[in-house]
């Protein structure tokens, strides 16, 4: 009972400003221009966004989004670890300052990187002091993966950190006292029990990063189109509501697919506790 | 846990006494502009003068403006969207009429941006600040002197330049180098400035938006595509700069100020706009944003250096070739399908 | 002891990272130039402009105002639901979980602009309470993603276990779920109060009636140049918030976030 009521706001919430506003685009998504210049019931929207060229933008923002989904993994998984096992009087200012950086605003932590990898940045500033040869960071894939990472690192740190925190630290000590190494413990314990932390980060990373494009346009001199531009462009430019929606609908069905794979793949421990998160 | 949601209650019984309290005794006028692209200091004056108090809001682009308050329901009483901005907007009866005698200050406008082509009449917009879209480069990385779009193709300047990454700007550039006119509707035309694009791709470090001031003064890039405002804020503290209007021709813009439809005060717009008419003003305004006016009553106050020069107040003789833009209308998809294509390359 | 020095030496190259920018920044307040190109001198110009900018300050206001309504709201709604939603069976949860991610997955325009489509159509005017209300919708998920993990680390009988032993419901959740849970709850309010502060599209599209935020009055500046102001006030709020952790951290005993 209880249960049902705890849900019962957020469900209304959900309901109504989520729900409601969704199906709304779906409807727009929906309707093409008629010859006669109204608006009528056609699936031209969706058979366009099939087209090649909007494909492979698609293909484009989902593969940068991966990328920088894993980078984010592979750096972040050991910082939860390290902070999980500070001590408890520096481990939560450790946490926040963690977090305080994104309260920057976004835009100028970007230019900040641009100061920083420019030609003549900071960066490019002690490799002369060092002697070193300059380099060019930015406007490439680098700098844009970079500056993807950086903004969404947070995100996939805290919630593994949070899992990883109050792990049951007797079924550690089961695993060690069993004569595992280090290795065997982290992998088959360790790991497995901090997936619902992996998944929620790899969720509140990935699926923003596909529909990113700010830092593209910043850091690699708006040379890509991803479908995030593409969106926002039928929006604001073009004017064509209706073509817009049919690929934020597509991105949408695409995103909860693969999600639902990735889940899948990682994720069959999670079905113990009867949460499958997708 | 009570403890926040105490402090939820207090707080969200702040926001709405900030909300519910409206003085209904003064009027308020909702200004909608870009970003800090008026002295706000004038907004104390105009209370001073008239006790009308300003609410002021700003918006990134013209599109966001339009999409705001065509499909918003809040109301603007001004706003300050451009050129093929406003033309679009009175074809969409999105715009009230402006009475021209309650603008006294009107005969200050120069009159060589009265009656344009978007509003012939003046009877939706006032102009109030202008400008065009060239090149700048900096005289100490590139040598020969620059003056035409060609220098853009140029392979010796590989890597050294930066276009505008807005669709039109930039197709702009293709169809004046190849000498059509930048609104035109001819496919084979637009085919051939997409096709220059895609040639171009490869030379251009980057398509900027907003930042290309400090890509220029950084070094970052050595020449940029830029709008006349951006060139006279490098230029008047880098004097190393030069800012030049091609030969083939460019973009000549407007921002005027509008009353939206269904505006509550229209008569304390028109003040308003009348007071920004004012030389004085607009002087303050001109001095602290460092555009170019359309007042000539505040050009007389200006540094008279700034007069003549290619970047604040260009000869007639330099604009020959130059056009305003005009609204696509539903045309505007062709463009977008040859930004994706050039982008997406 | 090599692990504890691969430890701390990995963790100063993610704080250096992180912090980078924001020290950039920081130096470039002081910088006597409006760009953030070239160093032209020290001032403290900005800093003084800073205060007597209303716009900017007003914009300040509204944004902290905001982000902890919304934020504190999000995480109340967003906590309970996970809690129904993690005793949800089969399809039923599988849906809700769906539905839970579209502010997530959805680019901000497109939940920008549907959120004012439903204002508009339902005739509320924009302003403070539509910004609130957008940025609690796209908070709430957030809070979710962020307190389920905890659910699902959590004995499972301990409800059950609790209510047995003749706890009531409510108490049952203060003195035996919620202890538990608690750090995901700290992280989902960081999180909800983080991306109030940045949002910009959602709440550009969703405002009216004189009320901006930070992140509208600094992207509308973009075209200009951003002003110097904004490193100013950035840098300021840095400080404060260094300090307020600061004062925190002595005062209080915080065994556990």
């Amino acid at each position: 009972m209880i249960k049902r009521l705890s849900s019962g706001p957020y469900l209304l919430w959900i309901a109504m400003f989520v729900l409601v506003p969704i199906l709304m685009i779906f409807a727009f998504s929906l309707l093409g221009k008629s010859p006669e210049g109204g608006l009528v019931f056609s699936f031209s929207n969706f058979s366009r966004a099939f087209e090649p060229i909007y494909i492979s933008v698609l293909v484009r923002s989902l593969k940068i989004a991966l990328e920088a989904t894993l980078i984010c993994f592979l750096m972040g998984y050991p910082m939860a670890m390290i902070l999980a096992k500070m001590n408890p009087k520096y481990r939560t200012t450790a946490v926040m300052l963690f977090v305080v950086p994104m309260w920057m605003n976004f835009l100028l932590r970007t230019y900040s990187w641009m100061t920083i990898l420019g030609k003549n940045g900071v960066l490019n500033g002690l490799l002369s002091l060092l002697g070193l040869p300059q380099m060019t960071f930015l406007y490439s894939e680098g700098a844009v993966l970079l500056g993807m990472v950086y903004n969404f690192l947070p995100f996939m740190v805290l919630p593994i950190y949070t899992v990883l925190m109050k792990m049951d630290k007797s079924l550690i000590e089961a695993a060690e006292d069993l004569g595992g190494d280090k290795k065997t413990v982290f992998f088959k314990v360790i790991f497995p029990l901090s997936l619902p932390g992996i998944l929620s980060g790899v969720s509140m990373v990935f699926m923003p990063a596909v529909s990113t494009f700010v830092i593209s346009n910043l850091l690699y001199g708006g040379q890509y189109m991803l479908i995030g531009n593409l969106i926002e462009q039928q929006y604001l430019v073009v004017n064509d509501w209706n073509f817009g929606s049919a690929v934020a609908i597509i991105l949408m069905l695409l995103i909860l697919v693969t999600m639902a794979i990735m889940n899948r793949l990682g994720g069959s421990n999670a079905e113990q506790r009867g949460v499958n998160l997708w | 846990m009570k403890k926040i949601i105490m402090v939820v209650m207090i707080l969200t019984l702040v926001a709405f006494i900030f909300t519910g309290c409206k003085s209904d005794d003064k009027v308020v006028l909702n200004v909608y502009n870009w970003g800090d692209y008026i002295d706000e200091d004038i907004f104390d004056t105009f209370e001073e003068e008239t006790g009308i108090k300003i609410n002021y809001e700003t918006f990134a682009t013209n599109e966001e403006m339009y999409t705001k308050i065509k499909k918003g329901g809040t109301q603007y009483d001004i706003a300050i969207p451009s050129d093929y901005m406003i033309e679009k907007m009175i074809k969409e009866d999105l715009l009230e009429k402006i009475d021209l005698t309650k603008i006294p200050n009107f005969v200050n406008i120069d009159s060589r941006f009265k009656g344009l082509a978007f509003d012939a009449e003046n009877a939706y917009s006032v102009p109030y600040f202008w400008g065009t879209v060239g090149i700048i480069y900096n005289t100490n990385l590139i040598k020969t002197p620059v003056d035409s779009w060609g220098a853009l193709w140029d392979t010796a300047n590989s890597g050294e330049f930066t276009m505008i990454d807005s669709q039109r700007d930039s197709i702009m550039v293709a169809l004046k180098k190849l000498g059509y006119s930048m609104n035109t509707k001819d496919l084979n035309e637009l085919e051939a400035a997409k096709n220059a694009l895609i040639e171009q791709k490869p030379l251009v470090l980057a398509y900027v938006g907003d930042n290309v001031k400090d890509m220029l003064i950084s070094e970052e890039a050595a020449m940029a595509v830029v709008w006349s405002g951006e060139a006279s804020a490098v230029i008047q503290e880098y004097d190393y700069f030069e800012y030049v209007l091609p030969k083939e021709g460019s973009n000549m813009w407007f921002d005027n100020v509008i009353i939206p439809k269904g505006a509550k005060n229209i008569d304390a717009a028109h003040q308003f706009i009348d007071f920004l008419c004012r030389g004085d003003i607009g002087f303050k305004n001109a001095d602290y944003v460092g555009y170019a006016t359309c007042n000539t009553e505040t050009m007389k106050l200006l540094d008279p250096s700034l007069i003549g020069t290619t970047y604040a107040y260009p000869d007639e003789a330099l604009l020959e070739n130059f056009e305003i833009f005009s609204d696509p209308g539903d045309f505007i998809k062709e463009y977008d399908r040859i930004w994706t294509e050039i982008k997406a390359n | 002891m090599v692990t504890k020095i691969l430890n701390k030496f990995y963790t100063v190259l993610i704080f250096g990272f992180l912090y980078a920018p924001i020290a950039v920044l920081a130096v470039f307040s002081f910088n006597d130039s409006k760009s953030t190109a070239k160093w032209e001198g020290f001032t403290l110009d900005w800093y003084q402009s800073l205060f007597q900018n209303s716009y900017i300050m007003k914009s300040l206001y509204y944004t902290v105002l905001v982000a902890v309504i919304a934020a504190i709201a999000a995480t109340i709604i967003g906590t309970f639901a996970a809690f129904g939603i993690f005793y949800m069976k089969g399809w039923k949860q599988r849906a809700i979980l769906n539905v839970n991610s579209i502010p997530i997955l959805n680019p901000d325009i497109v939940t920008g602009i549907s959120l004012m489509t439903l204002f508009v159509a339902l005739n509320i005017e924009l302003g403070l309470l539509t910004m609130i209300i957008a940025h609690i919708t796209f908070c709430i998920p957030y809070v979710v993603l962020s307190v389920l993990p905890k659910f699902k680390q959590m004995p499972a009988e301990m409800l059950e276990a609790a209510l047995d032993l003749g706890a009531t419901p409510w108490v049952a959740f203060k003195k035996v779920i919620y202890p538990e849970i608690k750090p995901g709850i700290i992280t989902g309010a960081l999180i909800a109060f983080t991306l109030s502060i940045d949002d910009f599209v959602i709440s550009f599209f969703n405002t009216g009636n004189g009320v901006s935020n930070l992140s509208i009055a600094i992207y509308s500046m973009a075209r200009r140049g951003i002003k110097p102001e904004i490193n100013a006030l950035s840098t300021l709020m840095f400080l404060t918030v260094l300090i307020l952790m600061l004062i925190l951290n002595k005062r209080t005993k915080i065994e556990e976030i």
